[in-house]
């Protein structure tokens, strides 16, 4: 897993490369609060289209970075997914938390 | 003649060999010719599933074996993912939406719910010595892909 940042216009662009399992989960945790904790952003917005894999580890660690951004007023966006990450976000609702923008 | 196959590995529990359990009935897969969508249902399927025996089957740091059988029979997939760690008290209960025994770690408790969403058939046995889940899931163009 590799994830890349930067910021626009005050918006958190992040994409997310490669597969989000419980092998790569705990590395995409740290490393996606140790970027959010930065106050210098009014939006993010989670960019999958470098994502390859995902299961429902990866909606349990998108589920817990909402929870952090949801005290600070950030709403946080979803780009990209592939039909697979979109099959699992309309499971479990995930865009009822984190709507998809195109 | 039916169509039948099998291979079945063994390797330990631990979360670096998901992605390799993934490729591994992926790859088995390809000789009934399935499509992407059928192939990363499959994946996802045993990722969860896997997942289950690294985190629940073993939740200590001794973690033991996790098998994978994976069975084919004309197009249809049978997957079987099992541990001999520790067993599920309330397989109802672990089944629901939602539901995790771990919600201070977040985990979204959607693992079953995807093996259901994903495969045709989920069946789930668990004792005090270990869980087994076993997942079946129709290949719809596999006629013209058998080789024997």
């Amino acid at each position: 897993m590799q994830v890349k940042s930067r910021v626009h216009s005050g918006v958190l662009y992040v994409l997310l490369c490669g597969e989000l399992d419980e092998h790569s989960a705990s590395y995409t945790r740290i490393t996606l609060d140790e970027i959010f904790d930065k106050p210098k952003f009014s939006k993010i917005v989670i960019d999958l289209s470098e994502l390859s894999f995902m299961d429902s580890t990866g909606i349990g660690v998108l589920i817990g970075r909402y929870k952090r951004m949801k005290d600070r007023r950030i709403p946080i966006y979803i780009t990209n997914p592939s039909a697979h990450a979109e099959k699992i976000f309309k499971l479990t609702g995930l865009y009822d938390i984190m709507p998809k923008i195109v | 003649m039916k169509y039948s196959n099998f291979m079945e590995v063994t390797f330990k529990a631990l979360s670096v060999n998901e992605g390799f359990a993934r490729v591994c009935v992926a790859s088995f897969c390809v000789q009934l010719n399935p499509s992407v969508d059928e192939i990363t249902d499959i994946k996802t399927a045993v990722s969860e599933a896997v997942t289950n025996c690294v985190v629940h089957g073993y939740p200590n740091s001794v973690k033991g074996d996790v098998i994978l059988r994976c069975e084919l029979e004309d197009n249809v997939v049978t997957v079987t993912v099992s541990d001999k760690g520790v067993g599920i008290k309330d397989i109802e209960k672990a089944r629901e939406p939602f539901y995790t025994s771990k919600p201070s770690a977040e985990r979204s408790g959607m693992g079953f719910t995807v093996m259901e969403s994903f495969m045709d058939e989920v069946q789930v046995t668990s004792n005090s010595f270990g869980t087994s889940v076993r997942m079946t899931k129709k290949i719809s163009v596999a006629s013209n892909a058998l080789v024997g």
